[in-house]
């Protein structure tokens, strides 16, 4: 069943999967952006595959250790199949979107503003495109690995600074 | 003996602020600002195994126009950190602070870019608890060492 996943996925968008593996069950694809939203809806929508509950969406940073930068990660599982899949998207520092799947899963809706409120990747077509867990003024994107550790952002006037 | 030179104001004034203080700190009505785990700790405190009734502190009140001591248990974010000013400026005087736990003194072992690292850095702090969380007789202990705090001040406590 597994392999299954992988290979309908394959077979279907071959020009937009680069690459894949499957370790220990868990299966995993590299997917190019272009037709991200086409292929989450084959996957949910596909009867085989069937994906219809949104699990996880994370950004990975891999500040100076891989190029392109950051790696946006889904995973999926479907209910009455019984399997998961991992997909991720490579994304460049400078070019840091990718098309949002809240049309597919409105479940992502607010996954989607937590990876862009701490790791700065947009996600073009979300209909709330806000910070979600930092506040309205806040600068930068704090789980970037080049953000200063010491940074701190105080939202009131502190003691030894009134007067 | 001209013992009517002898009853000066300043005589009459220490009397007057002891009698006051030791009715102040017998009578402290708390604001539990309660964020984390040491909200179990305090809990634990208030209840009858501990009993901090037993100091004259039992009754917690949950609008801070009622209350004289600010406890403040937990972790507060920069998020958190207007509001806990709100609520400290709403306290009629005079009014104490005591800072609960590690996180509420110094931030904790949360060093990091959402926590204010100590309370003492938006407002005035009178007693720290150390302790990840405190057992309740350092609680207590510190509620103690309060009361003892107010037992000194003058008439007029400043804010």
């Amino acid at each position: 069943m597994s392999k299954n996943v992988l290979e309908r996925l394959q077979a279907r968008f071959a020009d937009q999967v680069e690459e894949t593996h499957s370790n220990q069950g868990d299966d995993t694809a590299y997917v190019k952006r272009d037709k991200l939203v086409e292929l989450l809806t084959f996957l949910r929508d596909d009867a085989e595959l069937a994906f219809n509950l949104p699990v996880d969406l994370t950004v990975v940073d891999w500040y100076q250790k891989r190029e392109p930068r950051f790696e946006v990660v889904y995973h999926l599982y479907s209910t009455t199949k019984k399997h998961r899949v991992r997909l991720k998207v490579r994304v460049d520092e400078d070019d840091a979107r990718v098309p949002s799947s809240f049309p597919v899963w409105p479940g992502f809706d607010w996954f989607e503003r937590e990876a862009w409120d701490l790791y700065g990747v947009r996600f073009e077509g979300h209909p709330n495109h806000t910070r979600i867990m930092m506040w309205e003024g806040f600068e930068g994107h704090p789980l970037r690995k080049d953000y200063p550790i010491n940074k701190r952002q105080p939202l009131t006037t502190l003691l030894g600074e009134q007067k | 003996m001209g013992l009517e030179g002898q009853l000066t104001g300043t005589f009459v004034g220490t009397r007057l602020s002891d009698a006051l203080n030791w009715a102040r700190k017998y009578s402290l009505f708390q604001y539990p600002f309660v964020t984390a785990c040491c909200g179990m700790e305090f809990m634990a405190t208030a209840c009858s195994h501990y009993d901090i009734s037993r100091f004259g502190a039992e009754i917690p009140r949950f609008s801070p126009r009622q209350a004289d001591l600010l406890f403040v248990v937990g972790t507060v974010s920069h998020k958190l950190a207007p509001v806990l000013r709100k609520v400290y400026d709403q306290m009629c005087d005079p009014k104490w602070v005591v800072a609960f736990g590690a996180c509420a003194s110094s931030g904790g072992f949360y060093d990091n870019y959402c926590t204010v690292q100590g309370i003492d850095t938006i407002i005035p702090v009178d007693v720290y608890i150390p302790g990840c969380p405190p057992r309740p007789e350092q609680v207590l202990d510190a509620l103690m060492m309060l009361q003892e705090k107010i037992q000194a001040e003058p008439l007029e406590k400043q804010a």
